[in-house]
């Protein structure tokens, strides 16, 4: 590790200003959800949502890349711990997302009801 | 001195790898992250999990904001998100700590990776118990509500939309009721613990007060559908338990299975960050002994800062999963 002895304290204090400033953010989206964002829908989600899933990803990446220190680690690392994690997930949501939509469509559409 | 310092390019030892470093990361370091990786998608599973579910039943699902509605000594106020906002804040900062404490060992400053560690561990700590008592608020509830015979869960508003509590209405009827208990019942019968009302009390309760109305679990344009008051004395007429707060079986918030993936992502999530507080006090006591000075490396902390990061990382997705969207 050629930067093991290098003091990284000023990075980490900024990255901890991003991530607090973007659940700030996230807070106040989430309390006053305004209409514009609430009410507009996007491949089935509203963008209020689809904007704390980018969020989110959004502070995901500072956590891995600064706090966890991938930017240091080798491209070969970097790439066999975050590409199969980001696959199988967007596997597993696709499947069982859709799956779950398709079993709402069984129930409002035929004569067996769930909870009444 | 020489001969009680163990490194891991020990050529006779290498039970640590030695010096072959696939990937350009220590043994240890590597399998962190493999397993950080495999436990990473056993949240995304469960997480994908509650997704399916809730797309399931997307038209009745709780709205998390009429949920999780407690701040400590601000009863009775209504005010979602504050709470999970300052336990985001305390996981966040427990993260810088940690971080710090890694950069300190990087410069071989013990003192500093000891004031370091002790703060990490102290935010684990509050975090843990802020979850226990966002726990205690779930399963005590707040308003209680009856759920019908079909399974769907009734609550009860003022004109105003307000919730109620089943205490501000239900009225006392002259009737016994004991709890079924193994010393009362034949052959090993017992019930779980008997609400605080009968249901023929709050029926009685919602007759005796004009201005209550029930509120349904089906959402419609974002809010639950509140009805009239013909209907709501019908739909109570299939009236079938009582719920107070929430357990595995029901809960008063709605959908029976939210309060089961709440308590199992959040505990799961909450035993984790334990075992990581755990981890870190078994480190920080080895810093304080000097361990890692002698080792002439702070590797360990760096590993378990790899740990801590990653509990802080999956609460970023619960917080959104379960309190945002």
């Amino acid at each position: 590790m050629a930067h093991a002895h290098e003091s990284n304290v000023g990075r980490i204090w900024k990255v901890f200003a991003i991530l607090s400033v973007v659940t700030i953010i996230e807070v106040i989206l989430g309390i006053y959800k305004p209409d514009a964002l609430h009410r507009q829908y996007f491949l089935g989600l509203s963008l209020l949502n689809w904007i704390f899933y980018g969020l989110t990803i959004f502070k995901a990446y500072y956590i891995v890349w600064a706090f966890m220190h991938m930017e240091g680690e080798k491209s070969s690392l970097r790439w066999s711990v975050v590409l199969p994690v980001v696959f199988l997930v967007l596997y597993l949501l696709f499947i069982l997302l859709t799956e779950g939509h398709y079993i709402y469509g069984v129930f409002k559409d035929s004569t067996i009801k769930w909870n009444f | 001195m020489e001969a009680t310092v163990t490194t891991a390019n020990n050529d006779e030892k290498t039970w640590g790898g030695g010096d072959i470093q696939p990937l350009g990361a220590s043994y240890g370091k590597m399998m962190m992250w493999f397993f950080i990786v495999s436990d990473a998608l056993t949240f995304s599973g469960f997480l994908a999990a509650y997704g399916f579910s809730r797309f399931k039943f997307i038209e009745t699902w709780p709205l998390p904001d009429e949920v999780f509605t407690h701040f400590p000594f601000m009863h009775g106020v209504a005010a979602p998100m504050y709470y999970v906002a300052f336990m985001t804040f305390i996981l966040i900062f427990s993260s810088v700590t940690m971080v710090l404490a890694v950069d300190a060992g990087h410069q071989m400053k013990k003192n500093k990776v000891i004031v370091y560690m002790f703060l990490t561990i102290i935010g684990g700590l509050i975090f843990v118990g802020s979850q226990a008592w966002e726990w205690k608020n779930f399963i005590n509830g707040e308003y209680g509500a009856i759920e019908t015979k079909g399974g769907s869960i009734l609550q009860f508003v003022n004109k105003e939309g307000k919730q109620v509590a089943l205490a501000d209405f239900a009225a006392t009827l002259p009737e016994e009721r004991t709890q079924l208990s193994r010393s009362h019942g034949t052959w090993f019968m017992e019930e779980p613990s008997r609400s605080q009302y009968s249901v023929a009390e709050v029926q009685a309760g919602f007759k005796a007060h004009p201005d209550l109305l029930i509120r349904t679990e089906v959402i419609k344009d974002k809010q639950k559908t509140i009805l009239s008051r013909a209907e709501s004395e019908q739909r109570l007429g299939q009236a079938a338990y009582v719920v107070e707060g929430a357990n595995l079986e029901r809960n008063e918030y709605g959908n029976k299975l939210f309060a089961d993936f709440f308590f199992f992502i959040t505990g799961f999530h909450g035993f984790h960050v334990f075992s990581g507080v755990i981890i870190n006090i078994v480190i920080f006591f080895n810093v304080l002994l000097g361990t890692y000075e002698k080792r002439k490396s702070y590797e360990m902390v760096e590993k378990v800062g790899l740990y801590w990061h990653f509990v802080d990382l999956v609460w970023v997705f619960v917080f959104t999963v379960f309190y945002l969207v």
